[in-house]
Formats: structure tokens, sequence, C-alpha cells
């Protein structure tokens, strides 16, 4: 293991940065192959450099079951929002600003979150506060604001702390 | 007409069902990017054209060309995932260029602080 | 006849796709203001890309897909440029 660490710092990144290059080329030819780890390798060198803090994920079962989740969510608030964009003039007057208070702290726990906020259209992630771990949205359909306190709490913040702490 | 490739009919059905289906989200978007009323509530908009109508529309290409070279070819992943990292990443800076003008400029349609957290 | 169904479902996407540009150069042009210019901008980038993609599956090649990578990494190097610009004035600090 800790040979593997000293030659390939970054083992997951060195799978992807290869898989991207086999996808980007189409061919699995052993020139590319070769050619796609050389370009793979500097790169997990030029991420030493660069020093990012170690994430600890755990736990496959939960990320299979976060995507699964934000899959059936961006579909569902697609439609809704497609609703809200098509109805009546009343239905798209309800947006607005709203916060709320997260208990996951670590740093790639928020950015998934964040892209999974952003993804999903309807909410807008606007501006976390790191000192008193506050999160300020824009929500395009802000009737209930515990309504969505409790879906960002229950369906997402609760599988990324089991993921990411 | 120019012509289009030779699929067998169940290919050019799912096919056409994807990139038709994925064209009209994407113009939903479009449209609520016309439609909705001010800037904070039009940034909701870009994110459906950016999320099921890409989807769509590249499934529906990956399966075109997958049945045209007879072997699965999943590159337009690449793009899937590249829109899925940015276009959050565009649409946050902009919220946050935005509301930071909106209060230097002291208008009164956005809250000058953040709002007090909801307890759920 | 499936190559008819699948150009002519092509052509529909087509037109939708323009229609779906046009709404975002629509608001590039009236704005009001600098932050919907530019997400009008970003918009049409995504729609565009997804033109090219169409017409790369009307053209049987895989050429149109490398065009659309680069339109997309383009519209999210620009727009984040725009973004930052709006921010504070300046691009580099």
């Amino acid at each position: 293991m800790t040979l593997l660490r000293r030659v390939l710092p970054h083992p997951f990144l060195f799978l992807a940065l290869l898989v991207m290059w086999l996808l980007m080329t189409q061919s699995l030819s052993p020139g590319q192959i070769v050619l796609g780890a050389l370009v793979a390798f500097g790169g997990c060198w030029a991420m030493v450099a660069l020093d990012p803090e170690p994430a600890r994920i755990r736990r496959p079962l939960a990320i299979a079951r976060l995507a699964g989740r934000v899959f059936v969510d961006v579909f569902r608030s697609n439609v809704a929002v497609g609703r809200i964009i098509l109805g009546s003039d009343e239905q798209r007057a309800h947006a607005g600003f709203m916060s709320l208070k997260l208990d996951l702290t670590d740093r790639y726990g928020l950015a998934v979150l964040a892209i999974v906020l952003t993804c999903t259209p309807g909410t807008q992630w606007v501006h976390y506060d790191p000192t008193r771990g506050i999160l300020t949205l824009h929500v395009l359909d802000l009737v209930d604001e515990k309504h969505w306190v409790r879906t960002i709490k229950q369906r997402y913040e609760t599988l990324l702390m089991e993921i990411f702490e | 007409m120019s012509a289009a490739p030779d699929l067998p009919l169940w290919a050019a059905l799912l096919v056409s069902f994807f990139i038709v289906g994925g064209a009209l989200v994407t113009l939903i978007g479009s449209i609520g990017l016309w439609r909705l009323p001010d800037f904070y509530a039009r940034l909701h908009a870009p994110s459906l054209g950016a999320t099921l109508g890409t989807g769509a529309i590249l499934i529906g290409s990956m399966i075109c060309f997958s049945v045209l070279q007879s072997r699965p070819l999943v590159h337009e992943v690449l793009i899937a995932i590249f829109v899925t990292i940015t276009t959050p990443v565009t649409l946050m800076l902009l919220s946050r260029a935005s509301l930071y003008r909106d209060r230097v400029e002291g208008r009164t349609d956005v809250p000058a602080e953040d709002p007090e957290p909801t307890e759920p | 006849m499936s190559a008819m169904i699948l150009g002519w479902s092509i052509t529909a996407a087509q037109v939708l796709l323009g229609f779906a540009m046009a709404c975002a150069a629509l608001r590039f042009i009236r704005g009001p203001r600098a932050q919907d210019r530019i997400i009008g901008l970003d918009t049409f980038y995504v729609n565009a890309m997804l033109m090219l993609i169409t017409i790369g599956i009307r053209s049987g090649g895989t050429l149109y897909f490398e065009a659309a990578l680069i339109i997309g990494l383009l519209g999210f190097v620009g727009t984040v440029a725009l973004a930052k610009f709006l921010m504070r004035g300046e691009v580099i600090e």
C-alpha cells in the first residue's frame, strides 16, 4: 500500500484520468492505453503539488442511494419547475431567499451538496457561512420553508454525513 | 430533407423520443428565462436544459452511435459529467456576484442580511 | 422508413432548440441588467452545444461531439470570467 502510494499518490484520480483519455480517443488500443496512463501519471503528480486535503469516502452503498435519489429528484423538480414556468403569473411570484443550519461540515460533502442543490432546478445555493454553518438558498417555489429544510436535511444531508464523516 | 443514419426501427423510435423530449425540456427552460419575473428566479431556468435536456439528448446520441457502430460508444458521458460539474459553478458565481452588486447598490428587493435560519 | 422518422424528429428537435436559442438571445439583448445578459449567454452556449449534438446525430460522425465539448468548455470559462468581472471589476486578481 505504501509503495503504491509512493509511486502513484492518487490512484482514483489516475483511474479517472485514464478512463477520460480512453473515452476521448474512443479506442482501447494498447498505444492509447500507454499514452493515457502517461498523461494520468503526470496529472497525479501535478495534483501532489496542489496538496488537496485528503478525502475519506466510505459506504459505497450510500453513494449509490444518493445517486438514485438525486436522479429521481432531478426528474421530479424538472417537471415541477416546468409547470411553474408554463403556469399562471401567480405561480411565478413565490420565489424568495431562505436559510437553514447545516450539520454537515466536511468540505467535499458541502461541495457535493452544492452541486446537487444547484443541479435540481428550483433550488439555488447562494451562500454558505462556515463559521456558523448556515446555508442561504434561493427557492423558486417558496410556499413552505419547513418543507424545504426537511427535504434537504433528510434526503441529502444524512446520507452525505454517512459518506464523508 | 438531408439524410439521417439508417437505424433499425426500434432504435430510431427510441432516439427520436429522447432527442425530441430533451429539446422540449430545454425549450421550456429557455422560455422560463424569458418569462420569469426577476434575476434570481431566472437563475433556476437554465438548469432545466443543463440537466434533463442535456441528459436526454446525450442518451439519444449514445443509443444512435452504439447501434450504428454495433459496439457500446459512451463518450457522450464526458459531456454529461462536464456539464453537471460546471453548471452549478457558473450559477453559484453569478448568484453571488449579483447579490453582492445588489447589496452594494442598496436595492430593496434583496435582503440586506442573510435571512435567519429556519428550524426544521 | 426508420431513416425518415429519425430525420423528421431530428428536424423537430433542431427547430425546438432554435426557439430555445432565440429565447436565450432575447434575454441577452433585452437585459435589463448585466447579470441577466450573462445568464442569457450561458444558456445560449448550452443550447448551441445541444444543437451541435443533434447535427452530429444526423451526420452520423463523431466529429461534432468534439466541437460540442469545446463549445461547452468555452461557455463555462467565458461565463466564469464574466461573473468574476461582475463581482470585482477585474478578471484576474
